[in-house]
């Protein structure tokens, strides 16, 4: 009996909980470090296909974005569950593009308005008819170069 | 006297609370970039008309509205194309004009890469994850061609001297340096890949 008592006296030390916010702050840095403050809220199914041969888009102040997919659940009863193309933070039609992409280059500093990539985020179950639309109105106003923008990955597992 | 030696403790309890609270909000409001992908040049508005061509130099690639793929008419699994693309491209047929291609030099296949021309086609129901498959495909196809002729001649593989060459942190003379380099590669197999109107 005496045996279990005596260890009761021993003071076991608590476990020291002072390095715990320095990992924490560690933690806390890398995530403000990676940080892309969203700067629009993606309001279609945005799953983007997997790629191998990629390359990565430099330089953010150069690049147009635009969506493709089928609207979220909220906004489904208005648009239908079609693929829709959305700009900035509204929904648009095709023939709404080319102007989109004027007006975006209009806002780009001169000096890089020749050199702007127009990023193709577009889910993987859209379909290639609305892409070959939005791609002649892309041709239409001259902006040429695209990137289908992807994730890293196999590309095999696209295909269910 | 032992009352001075105890320096009195911060309590540090909270302070790590106060990181945890912090650090869930950057959680909820990261992206990590998802920004990179497949670089393509769209044909001008009006092209030039297209330069007469053999049709053993062209490589016809469809895919219908149900995913499938037809290669020159003939049903093909997706994992083929880049190997078929490959013994198209680096066939080199006419046997004289392309002293560095390894092909089977098949006279009814390709020429010589210069003029080699593989041309996707889809419809308008084919799934844009299947077309970014057969993208990739080819794209790695043209790579690893590169590649090969890279390792050939700079010992360095084309891609990552391309991404490098590419990169904004890369200094101005590096970058001349490399501008050759990657002409003369893509000079030997250019980037031919056509896609062909939706019907």
């Amino acid at each position: 009996m005496s045996k279990f008592n005596k260890k009761k006296d021993g003071d076991l030390p608590a476990v020291s909980t002072a390095s715990l916010p320095d990992i924490v702050f560690m933690l806390l840095f890398f995530f403000m470090t990676v940080t892309v403050m969203k700067d629009n809220t993606i309001k279609v199914k945005n799953e983007l296909p997997k790629a191998t041969e990629i390359k990565k888009l430099e330089k953010k102040d150069r690049v147009i974005t635009i969506f493709v997919g089928q609207p979220n659940q909220e906004y489904q009863k208005v648009f239908g569950t079609e693929s829709k193309i959305q700009l900035n933070d509204k929904f648009a039609n095709v023939s709404d593009v080319g102007d989109y992409i004027l007006a975006e280059r209009a806002k780009k500093p001169q000096e890089v308005q020749n050199f702007l990539t127009t990023s193709l985020k577009v889910d993987k179950d859209a379909n290639m008819g609305l892409i070959a639309d939005i791609k002649l109105q892309l041709r239409k106003v001259n902006a040429l170069k695209v990137n289908y923008t992807t994730y890293e990955g196999d590309a095999f597992s696209n295909i269910q | 006297m032992s009352k001075r030696l105890k320096s009195p403790e911060v309590h540090a309890g909270s302070m790590a609370d106060i990181a945890f609270l912090l650090l869930i909000f950057f959680l909820v409001t990261t992206t990590i970039e998802t920004d990179s992908g497949l670089d393509r040049m769209l044909p001008k508005k009006n092209p030039d008309p297209p330069k007469p061509f053999n049709e053993r130099n062209v490589l016809r690639i469809a895919i219908n509205g149900e995913n499938q793929l037809l290669l020159e008419d003939n049903p093909i699994g997706i994992e083929d194309i880049k190997s078929k693309a490959i013994a198209f491209l680096d066939n080199g047929g006419d046997a004289k004009s392309c002293n560095y291609c390894k092909g089977a030099n098949d006279p009814t296949s390709s020429d010589n890469p210069l003029e080699a021309i593989i041309s996707l086609s889809n419809t308008r129901e084919t799934s844009y994850g299947t077309y970014i498959t057969v993208q990739n495909e080819l794209v790695g196809a043209y790579n690893e061609l590169r590649n090969r002729e890279s390792q050939r001649l700079y010992k360095v593989s084309f891609t990552d001297m391309h991404a490098h060459y590419l990169d904004a942190n890369t200094p101005t003379e590096t970058k001349n340096a490399l501008r050759e380099k990657v002409k003369t590669i893509q000079k030997m197999y250019p980037l031919n890949l056509l896609e062909a109107k939706i019907k």
